[in-house]
């Protein structure tokens, strides 16, 4: 028994020693799910070649995001979408810009939508492919959870101050959701153009292909920001996070996984 | 921890079998000498873990009421709970649909499991040989400790495609979220009702066969009987697991916010609700998403409660 | 109409046939991962780390995870649950206290996970600013845990016959002596029945998880250190798409670690029964 109370008196004292951070600076980044996996690839190339700090990135979503720096459990946040006018406070920075890409099954014969037509669909007022040019059949559309950056740009972008109707299946991620709409040949719904793979077919929306240059060139529409925000100047470890985020060769890194650069330098 | 005066006396001896003979250390007048504090010192210590679990449940009680309370207050009850208009981005926060949703899964849950579990434990008790009963039975309560997203993420590519194409629909549905809820409650049916038919004496049945009944005749019409209070707060519970269950029916039930019509349209439960959207809200949204957790947190305190009663009757 | 005797057959042929549908789903299910996982699963892919997001590579983070967030949780909840099962059998007699107590661990059990996690986030991470961390993951689990080690350790200690408290007092022991030398040690199988069932329900749990402990790629080293256990690990590369084949790897790996605790307790259960008896 009495050594019982000493193992456990031991792993206490480990413990409480080892408490704080992991060794070295820490950097921690969070938020959208839709920046997550870009800002993983960024952690890991630039955690490389500096091996005293480490960058923490978590999911949560964008307001999750938004709020952990306010409150300071994170030091840079990430948004997909817009600032609204309450968040303006804060100091945020363009890392890359982002298409929407409508997603529905490769077997879907449809190829082109405009946007009323997705709009329509949206909201279940279309509720039939064949009223758009398909085969007869029941929509599915699919969307994002309430709260959602990428949901909060299409309803900026497409649906404008129609809602989507309740009847939409909700999924919690860009993957998920491309994962329904390549199981469903019925399901259609939207993802970061930088997730499209050979999994789902894009639509050409207003007649624009949806590629990164046509979202560069301004010709595809449906483009929203993926922002970091910080409460205040940058400094230390992040502010070297962010400038390579920001530097040729981060741009370069977020350019080869589906991206499009930043239009902008920060100060 | 003196015998309070209008407690009944028990047979301490029984009740206590730690409380024998030692004089009393309950009252610390008597702790004299270092033996004596630490043995007044220890009692106390172990008085407050003992107060831990009280404690924690209390802090839970607290904190999601605290946290949920002010808009169900703000927004009223009534417009909370019998509103299918959930659109937090627009103020509105009515969580019939999910209500419903939950209903109609558990439900489901209900139907698949009773009859399969309730006929198996049957099976396995009354028709069965002692020494595979026990192995069957074993067998089953080591499935039972399978992890949720596992059965979710089965249904994902079994269940859902299936119901696809041979049913219609998008495939996540009712019908997918009460197969999968129905298969993960039960072991806890089987398990627990064996224990309550193991549970009838013995005589109950000789005296039956005694009398000219055929086994079936003496299960259904007198074991059964005599061990429903057993089996009553086995389905309770299960119901109880199945209403509180998240991740596997967030994989499942597609999530959109409509009361359904059959069981092959989506639909979103309570805990779905929470989960989905917990990570993004923010403000109102947040407190209506605890809200919802009071409302689960009470219904499934009632189902508990009413298992407690019911397994406690004597019939 | 039957009579009794087509009755009878009649009934046992449906009662085997759920009994037999019963056992086949269940069997399904850990067939079915184990068929598609276990190809392919080998030492590496529990001591690689995670390439793209997961895509690659093994689960080596996920694994520390688990394996911290549920140490801590049996670290805090072991000592609260067995010393309230001590204290309510050898330190009070019967009174309302202790019913108490015990309907406030029922209770505590049938709590949903998914408000343990609400819980964990508004209070640990949040109040007690422990932020996206293994103690908050594990200060919840302990909570999720501590019925069930409260109940089966005062199950164990309880079969232990009155003889033995008898002669302790005899020789002259004091209380807390018997309890540690006597007691104990001779309730622990079926004491550790109850934490090894608890480890089993940490290493699945998911939705509590999921809001308390964040979902970090990096194994998590220090308490305070964000990270993802392996259930929710498998959840994201399921949902996501992200790998199939490393999403049956992960459920095998899952539900290999789950029969083998559930095995231990059943047969340190059979052990402890058998010592009685």
């Amino acid at each position: 028994m009495g050594y019982l109370l000493a193992l456990h008196v031991i792993i206490a004292a480990i413990a409480l020693t080892s408490c704080g951070r992991t060794p070295g600076t820490q950097v921690t980044v969070a938020g959208s799910t839709s920046v997550q996996p870009f800002a993983e690839v960024l952690a890991e190339k630039f955690c490389e070649s500096r091996p005293g700090v480490s960058v923490v990135v978590q999911g949560g979503g964008s307001t999750a995001g938004i709020q952990a720096v306010r409150e300071g459990a994170a030091q840079i946040g990430t948004v997909s979408r817009a600032l609204h006018e309450e968040e303006q406070d804060l100091r945020s920075v363009t890392i890359a810009r982002d298409g929407i890409a409508v997603i529905v099954h490769p077997s879907n014969t449809l190829d082109s939508l405009a946007t009323e037509q997705v709009r329509d669909i949206f909201s279940g007022r279309i509720s039939d492919f064949s009223r758009i040019g398909g085969p007869r059949g029941r929509v599915w559309p699919v969307t994002r959870e309430e709260g959602s950056g990428t949901r909060g740009a299409f309803q900026e972008l497409v649906m404008g101050k129609t809602t989507i109707t309740p009847k939409a299946l909700v999924q919690s991620s860009n993957g998920s959701m491309r994962e329904l709409v390549a199981t469903d040949p019925w399901a259609i719904g939207f993802i970061s153009l930088g997730l499209v793979d050979g999994s789902v077919k894009a639509l050409h929306i207003d007649g624009a292909e949806p590629s990164r240059a046509n979202v560069k060139n301004g010709t595809y529409k449906l483009c929203r920001p993926f922002l970091f925000v910080l409460k205040s100047e940058p400094h230390g470890a992040a502010k070297e996070f962010i400038d390579f985020v920001l530097s040729d060769e981060g741009q370069r890194l977020l350019e080869e996984e589906g991206l499009v650069e930043a239009e902008s330098r920060p100060h | 921890m003196r015998a309070r005066g209008s407690w009944r006396r028990r047979d301490l001896s029984k009740q206590s079998p730690g409380l024998t003979e030692r004089p009393a250390l309950g009252g610390s007048l008597t702790a004299v000498g270092r033996k004596g504090l630490q043995e007044w010192g220890t009692e106390k210590i172990l008085f407050l873990f003992a107060l831990s679990a009280i404690t924690g449940l209390a802090l839970i009680a607290f904190f999601i009421l605290h946290e949920g309370l002010p808009i169900i207050i703000s927004k009223g009850l009534q417009g909370f709970v019998l509103s299918t208009d959930w659109a937090p981005s627009a103020g509105r926060f009515g969580i019939l649909a999910m209500i419903a949703g939950s209903v109609a899964v558990t439900g489901g849950a209900l139907a698949v499991a009773v009859p399969l579990g309730l006929g198996s434990a049957i099976a396995l008790t009354e028709f069965c040989p002692r020494g595979p009963a026990r192995l069957l039975k074993a067998l089953i309560e080591l499935l039972a400790g399978i992890p949720s997203v596992v059965y979710g993420f089965i249904g994902l590519v079994v269940l859902v495609p299936l119901i696809r194409n041979v049913l219609g629909g998008p495939g996540l549905s009712v019908l997918a979220a009460s197969v999968v809820l129905g298969v993960m409650i039960l072991p806890n049916i089987v398990s627990i009702s064996m224990d309550a038919v193991l549970a009838v004496p013995q005589s109950y049945r000789e005296g039956s066969i005694a009398l000219g009944a055929t086994n079936w005749q003496t299960v259904h019409r007198v074991v059964l009987r005599a061990a429903r209070s057993g089996i009553v707060a086995a389905i309770i519970l299960g119901m109880g697991r199945a209403v509180g269950e998240t991740m596997a029916v967030l994989m499942v039930a597609g999530n959109s916010v409509l009361v359904p019509h059959s069981i092959t349209d989506p639909v979103r439960t309570l805990t779905s609700n929470i989960a989905l959207e917990m990570g993004y809200a923010a403000g109102e949204h947040r407190q209506a998403l605890f809200a919802t957790g009071i409302v689960l947190f009470v219904f499934i305190m009632i189902l508990n409660a009413v298992a407690a009663w019911a397994s406690r009757r004597r019939t | 109409m039957f009579s009794a005797k087509t009755e009878q057959a009649i009934a046992k042929s449906l009662l085997w046939l759920c009994t037999g549908l019963t056992i086949m789903a269940l069997v399904f299910i850990v067939g079915f991962v184990l068929v598609h996982g276990l190809p392919g699963l080998n030492l590496s892919f529990l001591t690689e780390q995670p390439r793209r997001m997961g895509k690659e590579g093994g689960v080596f983070p996920f694994v520390v995870a688990t394996l911290h967030m549920t140490g801590l949780a049996i670290l805090i909840a072991a000592p609260l649950g067995v010393g309230t099962a001590i204290y309510l059998t050898e330190y009070t007699r019967e009174s309302k206290l202790t019913v108490v107590i015990r309907s406030g661990a029922d209770c505590l059990a049938g709590v949903p996970s998914i408000i343990f996690g609400l819980f964990g986030f508004v209070f640990f991470v949040i109040r007690l600013k422990l932020g996206w961390s293994m103690l908050s993951g594990g200060l919840t689990l302990a909570l999720m845990v501590l019925p069930t080690i409260i109940r089966t350790s005062e199950e164990a200690i309880r079969a232990v016959p009155r003889a033995y408290r008898d002669v302790a007092f005899g020789l002259g022991s004091t209380r807390w002596q018997m309890v540690t030398r006597v007691i104990l040690p001779s309730a622990l199988p079926g004491i550790l029945t109850g934490v090894i069932l608890s480890i089993g329900r940490s290493v699945s749990e998911t939705a509590a998880v999921m809001l308390t402990a964040g979902s970090s790629l990096k194994a998590p080293l220090s308490p305070l250190d964000p990270g993802r256990n392996l259930a929710y690990h498998f959840y994201i590369l399921a949902t996501e798409g992200i790998s199939k084949s490393n999403a049956y790897r992960t459920a095998a790996v899952l539900i290999l670690a789950i029969l083998l605790i559930n095995f231990s307790a059943y047969w340190l259960m059979r052990r402890f029964v058998a010592r009685r008896s």
